[in-house]
C-alpha cells in the first residue's frame, strides 16, 4: 500500500500546476450561455495549444498516453486551478474514447482531430422522453433508405446541443429484434433542417440541456458506429467513459465548496457552535472518503483491470454529500444564501440535479445491488 | 500511488482469514459470549504464530510489520468476532510503543508481543475492554495529555450489552500507576485506528449474513433480496462498509508512513467507521426481520459489540467535531 504520488507522477502534476498557473483563463463568466460557451471553446483552445488537451488519449491520436492515475491527477488539477471545463468535454470523455473503441480507420481520421481542437463539439443524444434510466427502451426509428438512414425520433436531456456539431445517437434499426437488440449507434450531423433544438430551461433559470425533434433526418451508412444492431454494446463503452476522470474533477470542486464555507465559518464564529463544526465535520468525512473511494477505484482497475465496487458508489456519494453541503451552507449562513445571485443559492438548485443526471441514485443502488452484491432481479 | 494490498499483506490476511473460519466459528463464539469466557487456547495459538506482536519493532521481539498488516488482522478478527484479548492488547503495546520510556518498553514490548502478557487501553473514567484481566492497562487522560501505566490493574469487571467482551471502568487515580514520558494524543489515534478496523470487518461480516438471508429467505414467491427497499438497504450497506474500509487503511497507511497525517485520519476513520458499525449491524437486524431481533440469531453479537467500539474512544460525533477543529488553523 502506496498512497504518495510516484517521482512521475508528482512530475507530471508540478508540470501541469505550472502550466495552470500561466495559462488560467480566470473566473468563468456567469449567465448568459453563448458567452459561457464561447469562454469554454476558447480554454479548450488553450489547453490544446498547450498539449493539454486531453491527456488520457493516445499520442497518435494527439493525446499524452496519459496513465488513469495521471488522468485523474489532470482532472483534480483542473478542478484546483478554478479553471473550467473544456467546451467539447462530451467530445473528449465520450464520442472520442467510443470512436477509438469501436470506429473504422476512415472514421478515426475524420472525427478525432477537431474534438481535440474543439472545432466540431459533440452531444449526446441516448435519453427520450420514454427511455430514461430504461435506457435501451428507446423509440427514435432509423430505418434504411439507399445508403442513408432515414431518422425520427425525439430526445431530451442533450447538453450543449445548440453549439454541436455531431451527436451520438442512439436509435432502433430493427423494431422487430429484441429491446437490446434492434438498436444502432450513429454519428449524425446536427446542421441539417431536419434536427430542431429547443432549450430545456432547468431549475437554476439556464438551459444547460435542450430537446431534439428529429424529423426524417438523414444519416449517411458510413456514419454508423460499430455494426447494425451493436447500438447496446457501443452506447456502454460511452457510458462506461462517463464518469471516469469527471469524478476527480468534481471530487475535488466539492472540496473547494467545503474549504469556503469551513473558512467562512471560522472567521465569523460560527463554527464555535458544536453544531456547526460537527455538521462541517460529517461534510470533511466525506468529501475525504469519496476521495479516498475513488483512488481505490483506480488502483484497481491499474491492477486488476476493472473497478471495484467503488466505481458505482462514488457518483452516488458525490451527489448526496454535494446536496447535504449546499443544504448546510444554507443553514448556517441564513436566508442570505436564498437571495437572487448568491453562489450558495446556485449550489442549492444546481446540486439537486446531480442524483438524476448520469444515472439516477435509485439507478445506481440497483446496480450496485445485482451487480456488486449479486442480489437476484426477481 | 497504490491504493492496495502487497502481495504479502494479501497472504496475512487471507491466512488469518482460513485460521479464524475453522477457529472462531459462529458456534464457538456463542459459547463464550454465553458462559463469559475468552478461549484461552485460541489465544496461545494466535500468540504463537505471533498476532500480538506484528506491528511491535523486531527490537522489542514483534514482527517488525506495520499497522497497515495489523489493522488486515484485525479486520479478520472483526470479522469472526473473535473473543479475547487480541485487540486489548495491541493496543497497549502501540501505546508502550509510542509514549512508554524505554524501561516500560523493556519491561512490556516483548511479554505483550510474545502473547505472555495481555495489556488493555483506554481513557480514564470511560469503559475499557479487558481490564480486568489484563496483565498491564495504560490509561489515558484526554485534558492533559498524559498517559499511566498501570501493571496489574485488576479493575472489576462490569456488565455492558455486549457479552462477547469483559469490560471495566477505570476511575481516575492520582495515587496509582507509573507516569509515561510521551504523548497521549499519537497513542489514542493508532487506538483509533485499530478499533475502527474491527469495526470494518464487523460491517462485512454483517453484510455477508444479510446477503445470504436476503437471497434465501422468501415471501410473496420470491428471495426478500429481490425487492428494492431490501436491495437498496444493503446498497447503503455496502457504501458504509466501503467507506469506512477506505478512511480505516488510509489511516493505517498515515500510521506507518506518514505521521503528519495521522490525528486528521484516524479521527476520519473513527468517525467514519463508528457510523458504518451502527448503521451496518442496525441494518443486518432490520434485514434480517423478526429472526434477527431473536437471541438465536447470530447477528446481535455483531450489533452489540459495534456499538462499544463505536463508542470507545469516542464516537463520529465527537471525532467530526475533532475534525472541525483540526482543519481550523486558529484552533
Amino acid at each position: 500500500m502506496d498512497l504518495t504520488f510516484s517521482a512521475e507522477e508528482i512530475e507530471f502534476r508540478d508540470e501541469l500546476r505550472n502550466w495552470f498557473e500561466a495559462n488560467n483563463p480566470g473566473e468563468e463568466p456567469r449567465g448568459d450561455e453563448d458567452t459561457v460557451f464561447e469562454f469554454r471553446r476558447n480554454w479548450q483552445r488553450t489547453l490544446f495549444e498547450g498539449g493539454w488537451g486531453a491527456v488520457h488519449w493516445p499520442r497518435e491520436y494527439g493525446g499524452r498516453d496519459a496513465s488513469l492515475m495521471q488522468s485523474a491527477i489532470f482532472f483534480e488539477e483542473l478542478g484546483r486551478a478554478n479553471a473550467p471545463l473544456p467546451a467539447n468535454v462530451l467530445g473528449l470523455l465520450l464520442a472520442g474514447p467510443t470512436i477509438m473503441a469501436w470506429g473504422s480507420d476512415e472514421q478515426k481520421e475524420r472525427y478525432l482531430a477537431p474534438i481535440l481542437s474543439a472545432d466540431e463539439v459533440w452531444c449526446q443524444g441516448f435519453s427520450e422522453p420514454e427511455a430514461g434510466s430504461d435506457l435501451a427502451a428507446v423509440k427514435t426509428r432509423a430505418v434504411r433508405d439507399g445508403d442513408d438512414w432515414v431518422v425520427t425520433g425525439q430526445k431530451v436531456w442533450t447538453s450543449g446541443a445548440q453549439y454541436s456539431k455531431w451527436c451520438m445517437l442512439v436509435a432502433r434499426t430493427d423494431p422487430e429484434a429484441s429491446k437490446h437488440k434492434g438498436l444502432s449507434y450513429f454519428l449524425m450531423d446536427m446542421e441539417q433542417e431536419a434536427v430542431q433544438i429547443r432549450p430545456l430551461v432547468q431549475i437554476t433559470g439556464e438551459a444547460e440541456f435542450n430537446e431534439l425533434f428529429i424529423e426524417e433526418a438523414r444519416i449517411p451508412n458510413e456514419n454508423m458506429l460499430g455494426g447494425e444492431g451493436d447500438g447496446w454494446n457501443v452506447a456502454l463503452t460511452t457510458l462506461m467513459n462517463e464518469r471516469s476522470g469527471l469524478g476527480f474533477f468534481l471530487q475535488v470542486r466539492l472540496r473547494q465548496l467545503l474549504d469556503r464555507l469551513t473558512g467562512e465559518a471560522q472567521s465569523n464564529g460560527r463554527i464555535k457552535d458544536p453544531v456547526v463544526a460537527e455538521a462541517l465535520g460529517d461534510m470533511h468525512v466525506r468529501t475525504e472518503t469519496l476521495r479516498l473511494l475513488a483512488y481505490r477505484g483506480l488502483s484497481s482497475i491499474e491492477q486488476y483491470g476493472q473497478p471495484g465496487p467503488e466505481g458505482s458508489l462514488t457518483k452516488w456519494l458525490w451527489s448526496e454529500t454535494n446536496q447535504m453541503l449546499a443544504q448546510l451552507a444554507v443553514s448556517i449562513r441564513g436566508a442570505d444564501s436564498l437571495t437572487e445571485g448568491d453562489s450558495w443559492a446556485y449550489e442549492l438548485l444546481r446540486s439537486r440535479g446531480n442524483s438524476i443526471e448520469g444515472g439516477t441514485t435509485e439507478i445506481l443502488k440497483n446496480i450496485v445491488a445485482e451487480r456488486v452484491l449479486g442480489l437476484p432481479r426477481k | 500511488m497504490r491504493f492496495d494490498f502487497t502481495e504479502d499483506q494479501h497472504e496475512i490476511k487471507r491466512t488469518a482469514k482460513d485460521l479464524l473460519a475453522s477457529r472462531s466459528t459462529p458456534d464457538k463464539q456463542r459459547e463464550a459470549a454465553e458462559a463469559g469466557e475468552y478461549d484461552q487456547q485460541l489465544w496461545r495459538e494466535l500468540a504463537e504464530l505471533g498476532w500480538p506482536g506484528v506491528a511491535v519493532d523486531e527490537q522489542h521481539g514483534g514482527g517488525g510489520l506495520g499497522y497497515v498488516e495489523l489493522a488486515g488482522l484485525l479486520e479478520e478478527s472483526g470479522y469472526a468476532l473473535l473473543n479475547g484479548p487480541f485487540l486489548s492488547s495491541v493496543m497497549c503495546a502501540a501505546a508502550i510503543t509510542e509514549a512508554g520510556s524505554p524501561e516500560q518498553q523493556r519491561a512490556w514490548l516483548g511479554r505483550l508481543a510474545a502473547g505472555e502478557a495481555t495489556g488493555a487501553f483506554g481513557i480514564a473514567g470511560e469503559i475499557v475492554a479487558d481490564a480486568a484481566a489484563a496483565d498491564v492497562l495504560v490509561i489515558a487522560d484526554r485534558e492533559s495529555g498524559t498517559m499511566k501505566l498501570l501493571p496489574d490493574p485488576g479493575i472489576p469487571a462490569l456488565g455492558t450489552i455486549d457479552p462477547t467482551r469483559r469490560y471495566s471502568k477505570p476511575e481516575p487515580d492520582p495515587s496509582t500507576g507509573e507516569p509515561m514520558p510521551g504523548d497521549a494524543q499519537s497513542a489514542l489515534d493508532l487506538a483509533a485506528v485499530l478499533v475502527s478496523a474491527e469495526l470494518v470487518g464487523i460491517c462485512r461480516r454483517v453484510l455477508d449474513m444479510t446477503l445470504e438471508y436476503v437471497k434465501d429467505r422468501r415471501q410473496f414467491g420470491r428471495p426478500v433480496g429481490s425487492f428494492q427497499a431490501v436491495q437498496h438497504r444493503c446498497a447503503q450497506m455496502l457504501l458504509h462498509t466501503e467507506g469506512a474500509r477506505a478512511t480505516t487503511y488510509f489511516a493505517a497507511w498515515a500510521a506507518d508512513a506518514d505521521r503528519d497525517r495521522l490525528p486528521e485520519a484516524a479521527a476520519l476513520a473513527k468517525s467514519s467507521a463508528s457510523k458504518a458499525g451502527i448503521e451496518v449491524t442496525g441494518s443486518a437486524i432490520q434485514a434480517h426481520g423478526g429472526i434477527g431481533f431473536t437471541w438465536e440469531a447470530d447477528v446481535h453479537w455483531f450489533y452489540k459489540r459495534a456499538q462499544l467500539d463505536a463508542a470507545f474512544l469516542g464516537g463520529s460525533s465527537f471525532h467530526n467535531q475533532r475534525l472541525s477543529t483540526l482543519l481550523t488553523p486558529s484552533g
